[in-house]
């Protein structure tokens, strides 16, 4: 996953790819476009982090198996569970399932330590051929 | 809404409201697109749009500001928003209680009733209402 092939809602938040050894998939800097009551990161872009981690670790699976397909999102849940602070966010993209036609992502969402998620979110994605 | 922040970022805006719900409206911007191949908006700036116009729902129903935190929050992504359309989010708080707000809401591009998207959450009270 290379910043270049991020979508330009994920630029506007200043999301780019984690460093290779950090364990993340991508990150969000601090920054105005993350922001929400002062000094805390607004849910919505820690969803949006959320997101976009969730589709980037299941567009590296579906390119790792070989499939051309497009993919659908049906549906996010988001349990928030600390205040994000004005620090770098990291998240990382777990594929559960890729099934045929229903994809079953978690995606976990951190700032100091792994050991304190700020967020975790499940997303379900539908599959679709693309042809 | 304010300009600055993620909300001023994602260019929010006050649309409307009744006695029942709060409605946002986000115009559309390519800045939003999250499937460049399709041109569409990404799901991300739709979840802040709701998880705002329902927070806002919450001092409505209260009558009075108090501070809350976003607990849980999950959307059903019902069908895309067409391209290029401004999206609406409408928000209400359906129960209340002493420590937490139960809140549902829809998202649609013009018809209300054929959202785009549903929305259910909970907002956790992180103090007392002000005014008391």
């Amino acid at each position: 996953m290379t910043t270049r092939s991020l979508p330009p809602y994920a630029r506007l938040l200043g999301i780019v790819a984690a460093p290779a050894d950090g364990g993340a998939t991508l990150a969000m800097p601090f920054g105005d476009a993350t922001l929400g009551r002062p000094g805390f990161l607004h849910g919505g872009a820690i969803a949006g982090l959320l997101e976009m981690a969730g589709v980037a670790a299941l567009d590296a699976e579906i390119a790792a198996g070989g499939r051309t397909v497009r993919i659908k999102p049906i549906n996010m849940t988001v349990d928030f569970m600390r205040g994000g602070r004005e620090a770098t966010s990291y998240a990382l993209g777990t594929v559960e399932r890729l099934g045929k036609r229903v994809a079953n992502v978690d995606v976990v969402a951190w700032q100091d330590s792994r050991a304190k998620p700020i967020a975790r979110a499940h997303l379900n994605f539908l599959i679709v051929d693309d042809d | 809404m304010g300009m600055v922040g993620h909300n001023g970022a994602l260019g929010l805006r006050w649309c409307d409201s009744s006695d029942e719900w709060i409605e946002l409206r986000l115009p559309w911007r390519d800045a939003l697109i999250g499937d460049e191949a399709a041109r569409l908006m990404a799901s991300g700036p739709i979840f802040t749009m709701m998880d705002n116009a329902t927070s806002l729902a919450v001092w409505q129903k209260i009558g009075a500001f108090r501070p809350q935190a976003t607990l849980d929050f999950r959307i059903d992504y019902i069908r895309p928003a067409k391209s290029g359309r401004d999206v609406i989010g409408r928000g209400e708080c359906y129960r209340l209680t002493r420590s937490i707000a139960f809140v549902r809401g829809i998202a649609h591009d013009g018809d209300a009733d054929d959202p785009v998207a549903h929305c259910a959450g909970t907002f956790m009270f992180t103090g007392p209402a002000w005014p008391s």
